[in-house]
């Protein structure tokens, strides 16, 4: 295991992108950070650059407007980096999967631009936060 | 910091930016560090569900205009069923108007909780954030007791509600209302003597009166500014005029008077449920009128959501799907705003004003513009769009023989 991967297990860093989500996945991610569940203490630290992140929380559908953006920040993020499609509309579109404005699912953008990306997928409408919590330790499990 | 006067820089905020979880994109044009003028973009959240819901039936609408926004999952549903009802002249069965009422005040203490714990985010207090959100848990844990689901409720259907609640659920609520009060208290209390919160929010974006009626706010927006408008109170919906309670209205209109606002109306959200809880075991019946189909014509529906009124136009021509769904959410109207209450304070101070009416652009953004990717012209353009309007109306007049 290479240095970079085995620091990256220990404290993930995250870094949260809103692609078109409804706001219901993003306010579950901040309760994460909160007292109840509070992932602090097992060094998971939501930060303000995708520069400094080792895991990208992508919510919501990719628009159309947000596609490009999606995979610049995905360029930005150094790597190896873990992509988690949180919520059913990241993993697949869900109910908007019909919309004129979705611009295919967020593992098919990312793959876009890194074939070999590491993506995790969150299903639920939205996911509870424990279901986050076991997704983020199964994909680092799996690393 | 120097500089020359009228020499203006240019800031951009975004769209994906550390302050707020949506994307949005701020231009803030600044003289030194005083915000002169503001433009905002966005766009990034639109999905397509006005057109989405044309190809959906009457009943699986309501699972799919509560994903408008996600805090305000129980008002987008309501306002919808409600101009559905107003189609059909549906009668609504009293238990489901306090069911109603129920989970929407319930959703109301959330939204205001979660807003105030990131309103003392984004001024840099993290210690407001955590004590807030610590109790705005338990709120959560009663929705899902008796909705099943911690945000999204599939609460509201054309009739009534989907699922009644246990009359034995009635006490394990008032339970948790009267546990969550100290704390409530606690936090008001808290925001009125801390000197941080008051440097930091008093006298800050304030939106005057005027300002506030001449740019049609809604909600604690304009409630804060001295506008007493309810939609809750001017025209009542569910249970809201069986019910004891009163509308908060502050003065000020700068940012304090909004926490103060969101703050008390938790209070008054937490009477009527309290009042809805004791009385419905009472009341005994059905909780969703008979729906055979929905005739032709059209119905609208408003509802107070949390961020202010949030409005639903709906059209039937008879067949099980409608054939226009239009929706209005609050932050259309309070967002244009930013332009009386952020020009002229500092850049650091834009930042909390920016965030004092709640803005929700997953609700707001409900256009597209099409621009041709060769030559960069519009497909349509704000003219066209008034000329296709006002032929519209025309036609609809002569329709109708006026």
């Amino acid at each position: 295991m290479s240095l970079k991967l085995k620091a990256l297990k220990k404290s993930p860093w995250v870094y949260h992108v809103n692609t078109g989500a409804c706001n219901n996945c993003d306010i579950e991610i901040l309760e994460l950070l909160t007292p109840r569940f509070d992932v602090e203490r097992f060094g998971v630290i939501l930060v303000g650059s995708p520069r400094h992140a080792d895991a990208l929380l992508v919510t919501g559908i990719c628009t159309r407007q947000a596609r490009p953006r999606l995979q610049e920040i995905y360029r930005q993020t150094p790597k190896p980096c873990v992509v988690f499609a949180i919520g059913a509309c990241a993993c697949t579109g869900g109910i908007f999967k019909d919309a004129y404005h979705f611009a295919g699912p967020v593992d098919e953008a990312i793959r876009e631009v890194d074939p070999n990306a590491i993506i995790a997928y969150i299903p639920g409408c939205p996911p509870k936060p424990e279901a986050m919590i076991l997704g983020v330790v199964k994909a680092l499990q799996a690393l | 910091m120097s500089h020359k006067k009228g020499h203006r820089c240019l800031i951009p905020v975004g769209p994906y930016h550390p302050l707020q979880e949506e994307p949005e994109f701020f231009q803030l044009y600044v003289e030194g560090e005083t915000v002169v003028d503001m433009d905002w973009r966005t766009s990034y959240n639109h999905r397509g569900i006005e057109e989405l819901a044309t190809h959906k039936t009457f009943d699986q609408v309501p699972f799919l205009v509560e994903r408008v926004c996600g805090i305000c999952s129980a008002s987008h549903p309501l306002a919808y069923v409600q101009a559905v009802e107003d189609i059909g002249k549906i009668e609504v069965p009293e238990r489901a108007l306090y069911l109603r009422s129920l989970v929407n005040e319930l959703e109301r203490i959330h939204s205001h909780v979660l807003w105030f714990g990131l309103a003392g985010h984004f001024i840099g207090y993290n210690t407001v954030f955590m004590w807030a959100w610590r109790y705005r848990d338990p709120i959560l844990d009663l929705l899902e007791m008796t909705t099943g689901s911690r945000i999204n409720y599939a609460n509201a259907r054309v009739g009534g509600v989907r699922r009644d609640i246990d009359n034995a659920f009635m006490p394990e609520i008032i339970k948790g209302i009267d546990e969550f009060l100290p704390p409530l208290d606690m936090l008001i209390k808290a925001v009125l003597d801390d000197p941080v919160l008051h440097a930091r929010l008093k006298g800050i974006g304030i939106l005057t009166k005027e300002d506030a009626i001449k740019y049609a706010v809604a909600g604690p927006t304009a409630r804060a500014s001295g506008v007493p408008i309810d939609v809750r109170r001017d025209d009542p919906y569910a249970a809201y005029d069986l019910v004891d309670w009163d509308v908060i209205t502050q003065e000020e209109g700068d940012v304090f008077a909004k926490v103060v606002v969101r703050l008390l109306e938790c209070v008054e959200a937490a009477r009527i449920i309290k009042q809805c809880a004791e009385r419905l075991p009472q009341i005994d019946g059905p909780i969703c009128a008979e729906v055979r189909e929905i005739p032709a014509g059209e119905g609208v529906g408003h509802v107070e959501a949390p961020r202010g009124e949030t409005f639903h136009y709906v059209r039937s021509d008879g067949s099980p799907r409608p054939v226009r769904h239009k929706i209005r959410a609050p932050s259309f109207n309070n967002v244009p705003s930013f332009k009386a209450s952020c020009i002229g304070y500092t850049v650091s101070d834009v930042t909390i004003t920016l965030a004092s009416i709640d803005p929700c652009y997953s609700c707001t953004e409900r256009m597209a513009r099409v621009v041709d990717r060769k030559s960069g012209e519009e497909i349509l353009t704000f003219a066209d769009l008034v000329k296709l309007s006002q032929e519209k109306t025309k036609r609809i007049k002569e329709e109708m023989g006026v």
